[in-house]
């Protein structure tokens, strides 16, 4: 006989715990912040919000945003999505403490090897989302694609492929 | 009179993105550029170690790539990027400011092929190397 299955903990306690991780993640590097990026969440889905500000423009007479800027974009939807997935069974078994994460205690985040973006329309002045997809996650090498668009999904302006050194996990 | 030089110069310096994190285009010459960012806490992608983004040394990055292909005499007018490539070698030292340098290698009627680096005070040690296209674009 099967053991008797653990019930299902409470929605609220599982969301607090996915969305505390987010947070940690998200709002403990200062780059982030600066860009004015957030994430939303539905379930274990990612997508990178960026929304628009007049500091990101890169070219004053279109107005277009910055080159580098949507290249961050896309290199930090990657890392947060890279990082959240590495957690991700912690955060659902509960082994993640979410109060050292409250308090600050970020978790090691992967390390950018290289990311090549290709820029195929102009980012307009409007908000824009990014959702990564994984590729590969080994040990120690993750190869990761971004997409990024604004008004219509159907109408990437960005995407790029990037490599990651995965944090080694402490013993 | 203005030289190509002076406009490239205050061009540069009137993109907003490369005003708020602070570029500064310190040479320019016919295809090549150099752009120092100093270092700032608001730019921390590692806020244990205070190591700068990567995504700020891709802002510097792109800033200069594209001030390389204005400055070259076979690129008359404006330029968009086509495609980066980054390659992080190591993290930039934490309160050390960061310096591209870019060069056009090779212009055609359309595009424009660009390399770069980007090195902190090791000058030695590349932090990031850069490759790119970008576009040629008709004189304003």
């Amino acid at each position: 006989m099967k053991a008797p299955r653990r019930p299902p903990e409470p929605v609220q306690v599982i969301k607090q715990r996915r969305d505390a991780t987010l947070r940690a993640l998200v709002e403990g590097v200062p780059y982030i912040q600066y860009l004015g990026m957030q994430f939303e969440r539905k379930g274990d889905e990612l997508t990178g919000v960026l929304p628009f500000d007049q500091k990101l423009i890169g070219n004053p007479m279109l107005p277009a945003i910055h080159g580098g800027v949507t290249a961050a974009f896309l290199e930090v939807t990657a890392i947060i999505t890279l990082s959240w997935t590495y957690l991700w069974e912690d955060v659902e078994s509960g082994a993640i403490d979410t109060a050292t994460l409250e308090a600050g205690g970020l978790p090691r985040l992967p390390k950018t090897i290289d990311i090549s973006t290709d820029y195929l329309r102009s980012g307009l002045p409007r908000d824009a989302y990014a959702r990564a997809r994984i590729n590969r996650s080994g040990r120690r090498y993750a190869s990761v694609h971004v997409e990024a668009w604004q008004d219509n999904r159907n109408r990437l302006f960005a995407q790029a492929t990037g490599h990651f050194l995965m944090p080694q996990r402490r013993e | 009179m203005a030289t190509k030089t002076d406009i490239a110069r205050q061009f540069i310096e009137a993109i907003p993105h490369s005003k708020a994190l602070g570029m500064r285009l310190t040479e320019m010459g016919e295809g090549t550029s150099t752009i120092e960012m100093p270092y700032d806490e608001k730019l921390v992608g590692d806020p244990e170690t205070g190591v700068l983004h990567g995504g700020a040394v891709s802002a510097l990055m792109d800033t200069c790539c594209g001030a390389a292909v204005m400055s070259h005499p076979a690129s008359p007018g404006g330029t968009a990027t086509i495609d980066l490539r980054i390659d992080y070698m190591r993290a930039a030292t934490p309160g050390q400011s960061i310096t591209a340098t870019a060069t056009c290698y090779h212009v055609t009627r359309t595009v424009a092929f660009v390399r770069a680096t980007a090195t902190d005070e090791d000058t030695e040690n590349p932090v990031a190397a850069a490759t790119g296209a970008f576009t040629v674009e008709a004189a304003r």
